[in-house]
């Protein structure tokens, strides 16, 4: 049997606050740390095989249509099994959700960077040694690599027009008309993209670095021309996402055809290098952001028009003005995008996709109307929360911005701030704070999970993934809820597409979606224990391994002595994405030192405040903010992929050029939770977390360090140079 | 080429290609997987681990150039259970996805030592310590281990409870 729910409705009931084993909500450890310290969490390359063959990818130098003339050289050189040019591999990775192979190939590199061979030899040293021996030959294409060479496409369906901006602007008290822009960004997460193949005649077994197994099983089946019957897909440990391993990835097909070709297991590991260009980068965007407001700087106006890029064939566009539609009230409205089709890497979702970089212009934007204005730039957020979507006009499903700027602000000290820039010096410093809020649409996508409940305790099994996030610590604290049990007796088993098929880790819908799949694979245990007992489940009490209604009670290994109880529970989205308009909301403080000398940028703290329905696990939860806080400060300040104008090729494409915040880099952080229960979120009223906190953190910095110096920067990040070249002379 | 040295005490002698990385060599060779390939030049410090105490990228020394070395790893780091650093970690939550977590710990745990051997670094207001491992001093040392996900302060709460159980432990004994 299987619990079904389609969020359809809202559940004001809230039941996970009558249950009695107070695990749910709590800050409990994540269970997967312990093997995390140890060292004993196994990723994507660290299976270990006798026969282990080693592939090397090889990347095309230039555009166009490719051949290596040494090839049967190299395949002859010592080591080498083989050199694979298989017109299966893949351009680049796939994009979320994608559920079939992206564009495939290896005789026309569309950008500079893309896989065109795959050296496959006995050690990982002979495969290197022979990728760089291989000679790749390229007959230049002339194509277009900068977002202003080409006339973009201006699709009609992300257009959208409300009223007349232009009279608005005209007639506006206040108005801001200015361009932003951002630059492509990479998700860099820790672990190189990696795989490792195992082929037995009939069945591919692939242990990758991936985020959403369901879809990549497919994503792969369809690359290397399977039946996904035939493929199995693990991903227990994942070092790190943040949208780069959304879809299958080069590595994973390149090893999956060489080890059916070779009948050995074969492991890919992308170089470092390779990683920035194989996979999908987040675009760089020129957005241009109108303000009009009245003489209370209530906006009768909004404009937010954005150019971003990406490859021919990627349906995916960054959506930058995904957060524009919701977070302010305006009657004229005008937002659109503009998509050029260019040959650099491919863009993708990169966190928060959208909201990350759209969200944090308009927020500078926002900062420079509180200026014109002589508005309090939180009383002029809170001044202009719609009473319901500006657009749509459907009530929201819940609304905590106004608290979690005031409390934010309280918490920060935001009174003691002065509100003209240049105020306050330390030596060669300005010091100086800044604001914005966050904003990010909120989703449920479909997912599936199974717990079974033996006289031992409870294991809850889901392909969905764990990047990091903390999906082991939030699922086994449901199932413990739901079923009364200590922690220690509940285990959770992720990242095997033997398992019933969930989320995926995406778009922040992991811990709504599977989360949910959990709770009612729980619920439909509790029906059962409940039956057993002769009452309803509402009736039932499970506490620390007893079952309780009325005078009854009993052990659960009692209860379960002869028969396991399975339970399976299934989500999909419903009717409530249409009835409502649900999002997270949130406030990022910053205070900021820059020096009037070298224009460097000291963030010296930082406060978020955020609004994502319950909290699951706190300390889980804090962690996926200071992340995307941080990421923030790397937006602002650091993070840049530059790329070559004459060919488009990622100039920086390592660690040591493309630049992270690192740990002196990051000031103490203060992350603060409001208060809330979302109804439409589903039986657990949870939302998102894992991306809200990037939202805008990049422009309480910025806006921070205009109020220290007067420095406006508009064009991301604010390196040194372009600090220096923005103070007031 | 033929190399002897210790892991984590236990002596290992390899015949190895001469381009195996010391990190390839534990990975791959000694199974030793707990520490990680990151960026394989030096620039992520998710291959960090002691060499005769002192901490170094492995990704960057050849295995053959450790002959007759002490290596330590994070298996190493504690030889049953769990150290009180790693147990820091966790209670700090110093990771989420783990993949630097190794480095981390191996870095820390030298830079204990640097500091109790007055070795001064960029942010030390003199040459000649001693030196307190203040929250500023930590955050410089560990700068060369970058954290994607951002577990900067759980990290550095982490580091600095040890530190300072540490001292109080020495102050006792005094």
């Amino acid at each position: 049997m299987t619990f079904d729910l389609k969020i359809d409705e809202p559940h004001p009931d809230h039941r996970a606050d009558g249950l009695t084993q107070s695990v749910l909500g709590h800050d409990n450890d994540r269970p997967d740390g312990w093997l995390k310290v140890a060292g004993s969490a196994t990723y994507a390359a660290e299976e270990q095989a006798d026969d282990m063959l080693h592939g090397f990818l090889v990347r095309a130098p230039k555009v166009g249509a490719v051949s290596c003339p040494n090839l049967e050289q190299v395949r002859a050189m010592h080591g080498v099994r083989s050199v694979l040019r298989d017109r299966r591999m893949i351009r680049n990775a796939a994009q979320g959700t994608a559920n079939e192979a992206p564009v495939q190939g290896v005789d026309q590199a569309a950008y500079v960077g893309q896989p065109i061979a795959l050296v496959v030899a006995d050690s990982f040293e002979q495969a290197r040694h022979a990728a760089q021996a291989l000679v790749v030959s390229v007959e230049e294409d002339d194509v277009p690599v900068l977002p202003d060479a080409v006339e973009p496409e201006e699709p009609e369906d992300k257009k959208t027009e409300i009223g007349d901006l232009d009279r608005a602007m005209s007639e506006a008290a206040f108005r801001i008309d200015a361009v932003y822009t951002t630059p492509s960004m990479v998700s860099a997460a820790m672990e190189p993209h990696a795989a490792t193949a195992h082929w037995d005649g009939e069945t591919l077994t692939l242990r990758g670095s991936l985020q959403m197994l369901k879809f990549n099983r497919n994503e792969l089946a369809d690359s290397v021309g399977l039946d996904p019957a035939n493929v199995r897909v693990l991903a227990p440990y994942v070092g790190g996402g943040f949208g780069s391993k959304l879809g299958i990835s080069a590595d994973c097909v390149a090893a999956a055809l060489a080890a059916m070709e070779l009948g050995q297991p074969v492991r890919v590991v992308q170089h470092r290098r390779n990683v920035f260009e194989v996979n999908t980068r987040r675009s760089e965007t020129r957005q241009h952001i109108r303000l009009a407001a009245d003489a209370e700087g209530r906006l009768t106006g909004l404009g937010h028009e954005a150019l971003v890029s990406n490859l021919p064939d990627e349906e995916f566009s960054e959506p930058v003005i995904q957060g524009s539609h919701f977070a302010y009230a305006a009657a004229n409205r005008t937002l659109g995008m503009k998509i050029a089709r260019i040959h650099r890497s491919a863009a993708g979702s990169v966190r928060a996709p959208g909201e990350s970089v759209g969200v944090t212009a308009f927020e500078v934007a926002m900062d420079e109307l509180a200026q014109a204005a002589g508005v309090d730039p939180v009383d002029l957020r809170v001044r202009n929360i719609p009473e319901k979507d500006p657009e749509s006009g459907k009530p929201f499903s819940s609304h905590r911005l106004e608290a979690a700027l005031r409390q934010g602000a309280d918490a920060f000290g935001w009174s003691h701030r002065h509100a003209t820039p240049r105020q306050q010096r330390e030596g060669e410093w300005w010091i100086g704070t800044g604001m914005a809020a966050a904003f990010r649409v909120n989703m449920v996508i479909e997912a599936e999970a199974r717990i079974n409940l033996t006289r031992d305790g409870a294991t809850v099994m889901s392909d969905m993934t764990d990047i990091g996030t903390g999906s082991y610590a939030i699922f086994g604290q449901i199932a413990a809820e739901l079923l009364g049990l200590p922690l220690d007796r509940v285990e959770v088993q992720l990242g095997d597409t033997r398992f019933p098929p969930g989320s995926g880790s995406g778009g922040s819908f992991g811990a709504a979606s599977t989360g949910t799949a959990v709770w009612l694979a729980g619920m439909e245990i509790r029906k059962q224990i409940a039956d057993r007992l002769g009452c309803s489940e509402a009736e039932l009490t499970l506490q620390d391994g007893m079952a309780t209604y009325a005078n009854k009670r009993a052990s659960l290994r009692d209860l379960l002595s002869h028969e396991p109880i399975t339970g399976h529970g299934h989500v999909e989205p419903g009717e409530a994405a249409e009835k409502v308009r649900q999002a997270t909301f949130g406030a990022h403080f910053a205070e900021v030192a820059v020096s009037d000398v070298t224009g460097e940028v000291r963030v010296r703290r930082m406060l978020g405040s955020f609004a994502a329905g319950r909290i699951l696990n706190p300390r889980t939860a804090r962690s996926q903010c200071h992340g995307g806080m941080t990421w923030g400060i790397g937006m602002a300040l650091t993070e840049e992929l530059t790329h070559d104008r004459r060919d488009g090729h990622a100039v920086n494409r390592d660690l040591a050029g493309y630049h992270l915040p690192v740990n002196a880099d990051v000031p103490p952080f203060e992350v603060h939770f409001v208060e809330e229960l979302d109804d439409w979120a589903g039986p657990t009223q949870a939302k998102g977390i894992g991306e809200l906190g990037i939202c805008g953190a990049g422009a309480s910095i910025l806006n921070a360090v205009y109020n220290a110096c007067g420095a406006r920067v508009r064009d991301m990040p604010a390196t040194p140079d372009r600090v220096l070249a923005a103070l007031p002379s | 080429m033929k190399t002897s040295f210790t892991v984590n005490g236990s002596p290992f002698s390899l015949d190895i290609d001469p381009r195996v990385t010391l990190l390839d060599a534990l990975r791959d060779h000694l199974n030793l997987t707990g520490s990680k390939k990151g960026c394989d030049h030096g620039r992520c410090g998710a291959c960090t681990v002691l060499v005769d105490g002192r901490r170094i990228n492995a990704c960057l020394s050849l295995a053959v150039m450790h002959d007759g070395d002490e290596i330590t790893t994070v298996e190493g780091l504690c030889k049953d259970g769990r150290s009180p650093l790693q147990s820091a970690f966790v209670r700090h939550d110093g990771m989420q996805c783990g993949y630097c977590t190794p480095g981390q710990l191996c870095s820390a745990t030298a830079v204990f030592r640097e500091i109790a051997d007055g070795w001064p670094s960029h942010v030390s207001e003199t040459l000649d310590g001693p030196y307190a491992l203040t929250r500023e001093e930590l955050a410089e040392r560990m700068s060369g281990n970058i954290c994607r996900c951002s577990c900067y302060p759980g990290i550095n709460a982490a580091i600095l409870e040890i530190a300072e159980e540490d001292a109080g432990h020495a102050e006792a004994a005094e």
